[in-house]
């Protein structure tokens, strides 16, 4: 098990609340496996966000142009009371301190700043008004038939993994 | 049942259901809804190079692939079976505007005027599919989220650096979509 290829660094070092299993606070330790059907039911989540991604028309470039041109409140609308429904779940949660199926304690990642999501959140900005996508929405818009995404998505990982090289240069 | 799940879906419906994806993931296996890690996950996956932001067990975050996997589906699924054709009722004057540069409104999600294998490598389609990919993923990884990770999932926990992300991305998608963009468009 230890005899390991790839020289990991400490969790401490990369420490990160995007890969939560680095995360030593994370009750979901070494030990804890989840059984394999747990992976079926992540599946369906991501269908079932995928046909509402899709029938909301929030993938279609032309509803993401119209949203950056104040020219229709549907996005506003969606990402808006999606907010107001994920932030009353979230006080719920925490205040009847509702714990997980496997009985783990739930704790949200407190988020720092840093000026990446400054540089990060424009350039992010950009590239969304340009592909009428954001990182979920990419993979619906293949799943609808517009292959050529496939290309968009390379290219977002080629920038995620250019990121990732680079991030120690960057101003944080 | 089938003929009223085939309309476009109002806002009213949509957004609450996309609300509810960030307790149903934390109940059911403690986790924060978020996508744009995913590429971060497949970079860890297939390229890692020993670069210590790849450098993790990446099969613990498997779930975030399932997910994303599941969402290609449901495209899938949503185009296939439950998609009644509905014309997008378009504000005229994007209509116009868009007519203006020679993009047609062909009933699709995207303009296959610019989002096409054909026009992939026209300046116009290289520059919005590729660099725009490009600056998808750079910038949500620099930013630390996109508009799942920060602007649901952060905005619910209340984070104040996630309401600045999100108040940049939108900075940033009206000054490309305003001010940039009609100068792309023109390029053919």
């Amino acid at each position: 098990m230890q005899t390991g290829f790839v020289q990991r660094p400490s969790p401490k070092e990369n420490y990160d609340f995007e890969v939560r299993s680095l995360n030593a606070e994370s009750l979901n330790s070494e030990s804890f496996r989840e059984p394999w059907y747990r992976y079926l039911i992540y599946l369906v989540a991501g269908v079932a966000f995928g046909i509402i991604l899709v029938k909301a028309q929030v993938v279609s470039w032309f509803r993401i142009q119209e949203m950056f041109r104040l020219q229709s409140f549907h996005m506003y609308g969606v990402i808006g009371s999606a907010v107001v429904v994920g932030m009353i779940s979230v006080f719920i949660i925490k205040k009847f301190k509702i714990r997980s199926i496997d009985g783990e304690q739930i704790i949200l990642p407190q988020k720092k700043f840093s000026m990446g999501q400054v540089y990060g959140g424009l350039m992010f900005g950009f590239g969304w008004a340009m592909t009428g996508a954001c990182p979920g929405p990419i993979f619906a818009q293949i799943g609808t038939g517009a292959t050529v995404v496939v290309i968009t998505l390379l290219s977002a990982i080629a920038g995620t993994w250019v990121y990732g090289r680079f991030r120690d240069k960057l101003p944080a | 049942m089938i003929e009223w799940l085939s309309r476009p879906w109002p806002w009213y419906i949509a957004g609450p259901l996309i609300g509810l994806m960030v307790p149903f993931l934390l109940i059911i296996g403690n986790k924060t809804f978020g996508i744009s890690s995913s590429l971060r996950h497949i970079c860890a996956a297939i390229i890692p190079s020993k670069i210590p932001f790849f450098s993790y067990d990446w099969k613990k975050e498997a779930w975030n692939l399932f997910f994303v996997g599941g969402v290609l589906i449901g495209g899938f699924i949503a185009a296939s079976f439950l998609d009644a054709n509905a014309p997008l009722d378009l504000n005229p004057n994007l209509t116009s505007e868009l007519n203006s540069y020679n993009v047609s409104i062909n009933g699709g999600l995207l303009p296959t005027d610019i989002f096409s294998w054909e026009n992939l490598f026209t300046i116009r389609g290289f520059i919005l599919i590729v660099v725009g990919g490009f600056l998808v993923g750079f910038g949500t990884r620099y930013a630390g989220g996109c508009t799942s990770g920060h602007s649901i999932m952060g905005l619910s926990n209340l984070q104040l650096p996630s309401l600045i992300a999100t108040c940049c991305f939108m900075a940033g998608g009206f000054v490309m979509a305003n001010l940039v963009l009609p100068l792309i468009l023109k390029l053919v």
